[in-house]
């Protein structure tokens, strides 16, 4: 049993602090990333979330510029694109990928220049590497509590709005003639998950974070149709998903040829692809099973 | 007007004109509604249907004219006493929501923060479901069902917060002559036995003419209104209309020729999607 556990986990996993901190706010972001997913997809808002990814990039390159933590940059740039986006229009189905394509797009012309100033003027080495790709490993265990302020905003956000947000998603004008305030529902919504995506390009990479937001929250989908359990699904895979990255990255210092550990990010994403096929394949066998026999049993019931 | 009918009024619009960018929709509008009174809002397309139920639910304000819920002017909240069922909904399949969820919304959608299993609200969705004969796709995705099994479902979800008033935008759009048929049956069902006003838009008056009590009939953004015998009548609608109309009734079907050379007006005996918004209303 424990010749199996140390094959499972290298020598020094659970003592190494740079994993304690990897663990905790990979987890708390899987889970937030997971929660805010679910509403991003069932929205039809994952372009919108892929674009908060492209334009962290922009505030976290920026940040190296002037030596501050990347995570301000992530998050003071991905919340003021969703203002923007909103401004813009991202309530139409049609304005929504305009918005979200205009705004993407001058927030990655910014980037490019400041990866390029990052590279050539500053001394700080694999900025570029950081901030499209991750750091899990590296982040400083000074910037916890502000990971699970942020969490706790994010998600919050979320499971005050679920019930007004659920209904809004069906359809706009029978949420208005509720009572609620649809726009400014949809506004919090949009911000919860730029604070989310920034959360998680800090920990799995800008370019990547959006695998985080919204693969878990598609193979959810797969496995359930009811929306409390879907959001339960999605924050529970992308926690695995993390976990497990960790894991297989921590272990692959030790595999061969270079000795030299794999990056993180590319295990987590590459397992939210994998749980996902998982999930398309025995769902569609599911509803094979499903549509012709099950009439018949229930007329003997 | 007696205490006796103040109570039964549901709904009373009092010479509601709308003006929007500029365009008169809405000419002093003006018709009333008692409980279990089944109601049909009959015009082409184009004719003030969805603003008119607009105004009523306050997602538009009226330029001028003043609508009553209940005898007040101004509901607790939006919204509130009335339910409403939109003209469509696009919901992705993949969504998982069931339509036991969907109804469940309809109890509690506006309040915050997460709800907690409860036996009784269980219970109030399963009747609810049962009522509008659901039960059996209760726990399907709403976005893979059927055009008629939707409706079913946003008729339970209107009603299950006990409104004195069901407002449903075209529910007969897109549906088959039998969905048709069940859901004009439900909806007759609901008025008479569970005392709710129910005003229904369409631009067909054939599937409501059984089961209709009154007809608020829409052209050019003026209203008539009261029972089908009395509105729908060559001189009611040539006044409405601003010009000749003519009422030809064929095997209890009523046909309205609206166009002046140039064809019937979609209100009636036209198949559902034919396009004549420029007719008729000119």
């Amino acid at each position: 049993m424990g010749h199996l556990l140390r094959a499972v986990f290298e020598p020094g996993f659970f003592a190494s602090a740079p994993v304690r901190v990897a663990v905790l706010a990979g987890g708390m972001v899987a889970i937030v990333s997971g929660v805010l997913g679910v509403f991003t997809v069932s929205r039809g808002q994952s372009y919108a979330g892929h674009a908060f990814a492209d334009i962290s990039v922009t505030g976290g390159s920026g940040s190296f510029l002037i030596g501050i933590s990347p995570l301000w940059g992530f998050a003071g740039t991905s919340v003021v694109a969703a203002g923007i986006m909103e401004l813009i229009g991202i309530r139409q189905p049609r304005g929504r990928d305009l918005a979200t394509g205009i705004v993407r797009g001058a927030g990655l012309g910014l980037a490019a220049l400041f990866l390029y100033w990052d590279t050539t003027h500053t001394s700080t080495t694999g900025a570029t590497i950081t901030i499209l790709f991750g750091s899990l490993f590296t982040i400083s265990s000074s910037l916890i509590p502000v990971i699970v302020l942020l969490s706790l905003v994010s998600a919050g956000i979320a499971a005050v709005l679920y019930r007004p947000l659920l209904l809004s998603t069906v359809s706009a004008d029978l949420a208005f003639a509720r009572g609620i305030p649809v726009r400014l529902a949809g506004m919090a919504c949009l911000a919860a998950v730029a604070v989310a995506v920034s959360l998680s390009a800090l920990t799995i990479g800008a370019i990547l974070s959006t695998a985080l937001l919204v693969g878990p929250a598609a193979t959810a989908f797969r496995l359930t149709s009811r929306p409390g359990p879907a959001i339960a699904w999605s924050a529970l895979i992308g926690l695995a998903a993390t976990w497990l990255g960790v894991l297989l990255a921590y272990d692959s210092f030790y595999w061969p040829p270079a000795r030299h550990g794999w990056p993180v990010s590319f295990f987590v994403v590459t397992l939210i692809f994998v749980f996902y096929l998982a999930a398309q394949l025995t769902g569609a066998r599911r509803t094979d099973g499903q549509a012709a026999p099950s009439l018949p049993a229930g007329h003997e019931g | 007007m007696t205490k006796m009918e103040a109570d039964d009024e549901v709904l009373a619009v009092e010479g509601v004109s709308v003006r929007l960018s500029g365009r008169e929709v809405l000419r002093d509008v003006r018709f009333s509604l008692k409980r279990g009174e089944f109601a049909g809002l009959i015009g082409s397309n184009g004719a003030g249907k969805t603003t008119l139920l607009r105004v009523i639910l306050g997602l538009t304000a009226a330029t001028s004219g003043e609508v009553r819920i209940g005898g007040a002017a101004k509901p607790r909240r939006r919204g509130g006493g009335i339910g409403y069922v939109p003209q469509k909904i696009l919901l992705d399949p993949d969504m998982p929501l069931r339509a036991r969820d969907l109804v469940g919304l309809g109890l509690d959608g506006h309040r915050l923060g997460i709800p907690l299993p409860s036996r009784s609200r269980r219970q109030q969705v399963d009747a609810m479901l049962r009522a509008v004969g659901a039960e059996k796709f209760a726990d399907a995705r709403v976005g893979n069902l059927s055009g008629g099994e939707q409706q079913r479902v946003l008729i339970a979800h209107a009603l299950i917060s006990g409104p004195q008033l069901l407002l449903l935008d075209e529910p007969l759009a897109n549906l088959d002559i039998r969905s048709e048929q069940e859901v004009v049956g439900l909806l007759a069902r609901i008025a008479s036995q569970q005392q709710v006003a129910v005003l229904i838009s369409a631009h067909e008056i054939n599937p409501l003419l059984p089961v209709m009590d009154r007809v608020v009939y829409l052209a050019a953004g003026r209203a008539a209104s009261g029972p089908a015998s009395e509105v729908v009548r060559t001189d009611v609608l040539s006044e409405l209309y601003g010009h000749h109309v003519d009422v030809i009734e064929v095997h209890d079907r009523i046909l309205v020729i609206a166009g002046r050379g140039n064809g019937l007006d979609d209100s009636l005996g036209l198949p559902a999607g034919y396009d004549d918004a420029a007719l008729g209303a000119r």
